[in-house]
């Protein structure tokens, strides 16, 4: 297969309310930075591709009809992609494809969410008549899986305050991110508001205002490129129903399939030990043990002892969310993405504060609807095999 | 046709004889139920610098335009140049008058439209400008519309910093105006919606920039059940939980489904009890818009007895006390209230029997 690169990212300044742009220029703040950052110009984009979460969190049916102006398709290929909260990452796959198959030599992704302008609280409780009035959002959806897992494989219970420490601290490292709590503690979590038991307030994402754009080139892009690059060594996306008897909400199969594809095509064999650092969709804190142990970084059961030892801070064996993560900084739409950039940015050198010294593969994750959505690459210093 | 007013929700039943994918539904034994569902929510969109200052001059009664690279002026503004995808910094004032590049017409207005009585959708570009924008024009009859005619905008009286500050065009056979004409049409052809003229005497004109907009968006849909939700629904209205076995795995749905591991639907029926046990659950603790419920309350997922997968449903009995494993009983409500719908069953009470082994459900978390 044809090679890829990321030549550059860009991202918004996240925040609860962004009422100094519109979705267009929220969009263009994380475009212009990652143009620059590419070090290349619009003439030598060759299509663009949209993410965003569901239509109903702004209230626009089809905002890629009305942005496409602002994102600098007229004249070029517009594809927008839907995959719920996985939309970033599906959207940083979809570019990567068109790139490897030859079609286009420089694609710009770009995903986006102004929360702001709705409520996904609602948006994700609407009640279809003939059915009980029981929903209560993400956090009252994945509560219950949560708890399963804390179940099944004992994990103490201060393993997802300590997920929140961590990241929150990391987040005060990333100029970018919409919490930044360098004071937060162990104690101040597990005081904080039992909103979903056992989900507490302060292991919850936020909800934010923001956007990440990713461009992506050729070889031959990638090559004449004058700053570092993170190369793609392998892309991979699978899909499950959100129900079905016998679904394991806490280890589904679609993204356990989705992580042995991908280290596969990336010829690793020990992701724990071939992994420098690792950027995974975590939106309630016991999601990082959850996703350590579908992704293979553990084995079922052991994921909350990597969290637990210290060792996905920055500095251990595998420091997971340097950035902060989804728990600092939440954009749905661009979530994804931002997960996929900080791991290019990483092998790229470009991570300032929150650089993981000497990073040279790392993995950017994102999950999206009832756990159904995977999408998932692994971006390295070089280009691998 | 078939009707049925469930009291409780004030929801209307309909009887379908067709969906759009099959031509017969098994209407004897479980007719589809339909209902309306309407959802509604107030946007707020915030307007970035050059639509802010569009629908700023719309409140002050001036149309503004983006004047692009190559020097053409858009109405409405674009806030970035489509040929250099620089963003648009210069906004240029055009006319209140313009001409009609092509048109449709409208008998019968829907709720929201600018007028209520029949009215042309055009095309109009304003003097001044090299793009046309689409508003209505309020012609009386369609004989008067004509490609190429004059028209001249109607200022709303109340303005907020809105295209609907633009009330609609009326026909202008007068001479083009300047771009700092601020007069509107004439306020006897449009009953309130006028009735200063001249700049400087309405006190809107020397407000704060406008930075955002509200849009109310409504949506209102007919949600209509598969054949084997509906079959489900209908037993749930005489008291009884209804599962059915997929023909390929030979797990039993409840609700009743076409299985979606196998995409095949499930056809053989198998009671199910009302008595089950709690696989996992969560208390919900925090508020939020249409919540129908008040916080706290136990949302747990129930596997019925004969069953495969959980249902979701409420559990009533102290939060603290709800554990992963617990036996539960239904509590249906009052049989004279039944209808096609889970809320027959209040909630979920604890019997008192022994925990299930966490072996017996761990499979349908
Ligand atoms: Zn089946």
């Amino acid at each position: 297969m044809r090679r890829a690169a990321v030549l550059g990212t860009g991202q918004t300044q996240h925040q609860t309310r962004r009422t100094d742009v519109s979705m267009a220029g929220l969009c263009r703040e994380a475009i212009d930075r990652a143009l620059a950052d590419a070090g290349v110009d619009w003439p030598q984009i060759d299509a663009v591709v949209l993410g965003k979460a569901p239509d109903l969190f702004e209230g626009v049916m089809m905002p890629e009809l009305f942005l496409a102006d602002a994102l600098g398709a007229a004249g070029r290929p517009l594809l927008r992609v839907h995959t719920a909260g996985s939309v970033g990452g599906a959207t940083g796959v979809v570019a990567t494809s068109l790139v490897r198959a030859g079609v286009h030599q420089r694609v710009l992704a770009v995903a986006f969410e102004k929360q702001s302008e709705s409520n996904a609280m609602w948006a994700l409780s609407i009640q279809p008549p003939f059915t009980a009035p029981i929903g209560a959002g993400a956090g009252g959806y994945f509560a219950p899986h949560v708890r399963a897992y804390i179940r099944r494989s004992n994990a103490p219970e201060h393993v997802g305050a300590m997920v929140a420490v961590k990241d929150r601290r990391n987040g005060a490292l990333n100029p970018y991110a919409h919490l930044r709590q360098p004071e937060i503690t162990l104690e101040s979590v597990r005081a904080s508001p039992m909103l979903w038991d056992p989900i507490r307030y302060d292991e919850t994402c936020p909800s934010s205002d923001g956007a990440c754009a990713i461009v992506i080139g050729d070889q031959a892009a990638a090559e004449a490129s004058e700053r570092p690059v993170a190369w793609i060594r392998a892309t991979a996306m699978r899909t499950e129903p959100t129900y079905f008897a016998g679904k394991d909400h806490v280890n589904p199969r679609a993204g356990a399939e989705a992580a042995q594809a991908l280290w596969q095509a990336a010829g690793i064999t020990d992701p724990l030990a071939e992994v420098d650092v690792a950027e995974i969709y975590v939106p309630f804190s016991w999601f990082e043990p959850m996703w350590l142990e579908n992704l293979g970084f553990t084995e079922a059961g052991h994921g909350w002892k990597l969290t637990e030892s210290g060792e996905t801070r920055i500095g251990g064996r595998l420091p997971v969310n340097p950035s902060g993560g989804v728990l600092c900084s939440n954009p749905i739409g661009a979530s994804g993405m931002l997960r996929f950039a900080e791991a290019a940015k990483q092998v790229m050198g470009r991570a300032g504060e929150h650089q993981v010294a000497g990073a040279k593969t790392a993995l950017g994750h994102a999950y999206g609807g009832g756990s159904q959505f995977f999408s998932m690459w692994v971006v390295g210093e070089t280009p691998g095999r | 046709m078939f009707h049925f007013l469930n009291s409780r929700q004030g929801v209307t039943l309909i009887r379908l004889d067709r969906t759009c994918f099959t031509d017969l539904v098994d209407t004897a034994s479980a007719p589809p139920l339909a209902a309306p569902l309407d959802i509604a929510f107030d946007y707020t969109r915030s307007l970035g610098p050059v639509l802010g200052r569009f629908m700023t001059g719309l409140r002050d009664r001036r149309v503004l335009g983006a004047r692009t690279a190559d020097g053409r002026v858009h109405v409405p503004p674009l806030e970035y140049d489509p040929v250099t995808h620089t963003p648009v910094t210069e906004l240029v004032p055009v006319s209140p008058t313009g001409t009609v590049t092509s048109w449709t017409w409208t008998d019968r207005p829907l709720a929201g439209q600018p007028l209520d009585r029949p009215f042309g959708w055009a095309l109009i570009r304003l003097d001044g400008a090299d793009t046309a924008l689409l508003h209505a024009v309020d012609a009386g009859t369609r004989e008067s519309m004509r490609t190429g005619m004059r028209v001249r905008v109607r200022w709303a009286a109340k303005r907020s910093g809105d295209i609907r500050d633009i009330a609609c065009f009326e026909p202008d056979p007068g001479p083009p105006r300047a771009p700092d004409d601020t007069t509107s049409g004439d306020p006897g052809s449009a009953p309130g919606t006028s009735s200063a003229s001249g700049a400087g005497s309405d006190p809107a004109t020397s407000g704060d920039p406008v930075t955002g907009i509200v849009t109310p968006i409504r949506l209102s849909y007919t949600h209509t059940t598969s054949a084997e939700e509906s079959r489900y629904l209908h037993a749930l209205s005489e008291g009884r939980l209804l599962g059915q076995r997929c023909p390929a795995c030979h797990k039993v749905y409840v609700p009743p489904r076409v299985c979606p591991a196998d995409g095949v639907p499930t056809e053989e029926e198998v009671p199910v009890r009302d008595h089950g046990t709690v696989t996992t659950f969560c208390v919900v603790n925090v508020p939020f818009p249409g919540q129908r419920l008040e916080p706290p309350y136990v949302v747990a997922q129930v596997l019925l007895d004969g069953a495969d997968i959980p249902i979701p449903h409420l559990i009533i009995g102290q939060a603290g006390d709800v554990r992963m494993g617990m036996r539960v009983a239904a509590v249906w409500r009052d049989r004279a209230t039944w209808t096609t719908t889970p809320e027959n069953i209040a909630h979920f009470r604890p019997t008192g029997e022994p925990d299930a082994p966490y072996e017996s459900y761990q499979e349908h978390l």
